[in-house]
């Protein structure tokens, strides 16, 4: 009986489509969001994410109805995220079909927001993303807004220890210079985090080679989210978990079909 | 027909999707006579015990299951769910005026998990007891958990134990009333399974 580390497929979604880019700019197209996710669960994705990454509110209404698409037919954990700014935005997700929702921006503006929600549905409900990048700061790395766009002016590990206390019930550590390099995850970046997390670290931001995953493991995450090596197809999910289960950690296999 | 208990907790749309898609009807109700005669309730659970069983007591849930349970109607009781059918939780105890007392159907008190780590969240195996209904087919499969407090000690007829640096109970089986601490409606085409052998049951 041991918990496994999870694998979490990311799907950056706008206009109904899912896309990806490089540090967030030159987006390509990578598929329809639904049949993106029921092959990922198929392919044994322990969760997945939507990250919303519409400029509209009338892009974010197709999104909600992707999300409760997706909730029709797959039943492992769902998280949503991007332009969380208040309690009602998270009950408009969680009755769509969410499971749990990720904020960023919002609450680095009002941290207080990270305590309401928190104290509305529960810590298990969401995650703190935490977009940081390497800066001459206290720990290393900073925190940015916008999409990695505007630096916040603060310590990332400072602000990983506060949205503890505030009732996080778990942290999605993104590093912005390394996301969709596939040139590793960043690594010291995540040792820095786990050191100061009393909630589960997903490590997020990098993902390339099948030794990726296992160092981000190494340095204390709990779980691996990725987007372009699966929408692209350098890696299948199972690959990934065969590889980190003959390293030695506890995957989930799922044998019932 | 299913009836799922809405007492203002938990990710209802959820659970309601995952129980309909085997075939029964289900509804969503928190209907005093609508869920007393259903053939199976669900009691699903999320955030905090207190305010859980504050949300419960509200609508008498409470009698909802206890009148279940002396008439061996079948309820099945979900994560915080689960947690409430013990006598005490002392998660937010002090914050309402029950001051964190359950319905009391099996003794004990849910406390705080000791992991450095919490909530233990993610997909966790379960060894179950031999014979049991809930998890026929399922012995070996992982179901997912997301919880920072849990029951330690042994309760009901059947129980499923976990383990996230201490043992705790994952799910209990007692004639009428069964829970689990994980979440088959999320927990992919196991917890599907599981959930098909609770409706089976009924």
């Amino acid at each position: 009986m041991t918990l496994s580390i999870r694998i979490i497929p990311c799907l950056d979604v706008t206009d109904g489509r899912v896309v990806k880019g490089i540090n967030f700019t030159n987006l390509q197209d990578a598929g329809d969001p639904v049949e993106l996710a029921a092959l990922y669960d198929s392919e044994g994705a322990d969760e997945l994410t939507f990250l919303d990454i519409s400029a509209s509110s009338s892009d974010r209404e197709i999104t909600l109805d992707i999300v409760g698409k997706t909730a029709d037919k797959v039943f492992i954990p769902l998280t949503v995220g991007g332009g969380i700014r208040s309690v009602e935005d998270v009950d408009r997700l969680l009755r769509a079909g969410a499971d749990k929702v990720s904020i960023s921006t919002a609450a680095v503006a009002r941290p207080e927001l990270i305590s309401e929600i928190a104290d509305k549905f529960g810590s298990q409900v969401l995650v703190l993303s935490v977009d940081a990048r390497r800066a001459n700061t206290d720990s290393g790395f900073e925190i940015t807004t916008h999409g990695g766009r505007q630096s916040a002016r603060m310590d990332m590990v400072t602000w990983v220890q506060r949205a503890c206390a505030l009732g996080v019930g778990e942290i999605l550590l993104n590093s912005m210079d390394a996301d969709g390099t596939r040139s590793g995850y960043d690594i010291a970046m995540i040792a820095s985090a786990r050191a100061v997390a009393t909630v589960p670290l997903i490590a997020s931001g990098g993902a390339g080679n099948l030794e990726d995953f296992e160092a981000a493991l190494e340095a204390g995450a709990d779980a691996l989210l990725a987007a372009s090596v699966f929408h692209f197809g350098i890696h299948r999910i199972g690959q990934v978990k065969s590889h980190l289960k003959a390293a030695g950690y506890p995957i989930r296999e799922a044998s019932i079909q | 027909m299913i009836a799922i208990l809405d007492y203002g907790s938990g990710n209802l749309r959820s659970a309601q999707r995952a129980f309909a898609s085997t075939g029964e009807d289900v509804i969503v109700t928190s209907d005093h006579r609508t869920a007393v005669e259903a053939q199976g309730l669900v009691v699903p659970g999320v955030g905090a015990f207190a305010s859980c069983m504050q949300g419960l007591l509200t609508i008498n849930g409470d009698s909802i299951i206890r009148e279940r349970l002396a008439l061996e109607r079948p309820t099945l009781g979900i994560c915080v769910g689960m947690q409430i059918l013990f006598e005490s939780g002392t998660e937010s105890s002090l914050s309402y005026p029950h001051g964190g007392l359950g319905i009391g159907i099996w003794a004990g008190t849910v406390n705080r998990m000791l992991a450095p780590v919490l909530p233990h969240m993610g997909w966790n195996t379960t060894t179950s007891s031999h014979g049991s209904t809930l998890f026929k087919g399922v012995e070996n499969e992982s179901f997912y958990f997301v919880h920072s407090y849990a029951a330690t000690r042994s309760a009901g007829q059947k129980q499923a134990w976990s383990d996230y640096d201490q043992k705790f109970l994952a799910a209990v089986e007692d004639g009428a009333i069964c829970a689990t601490q994980f979440h088959p409606e999320k927990s992919g085409k196991a917890g599907l399974k599981l959930i098909e052998n609770w409706i089976g049951s009924l």
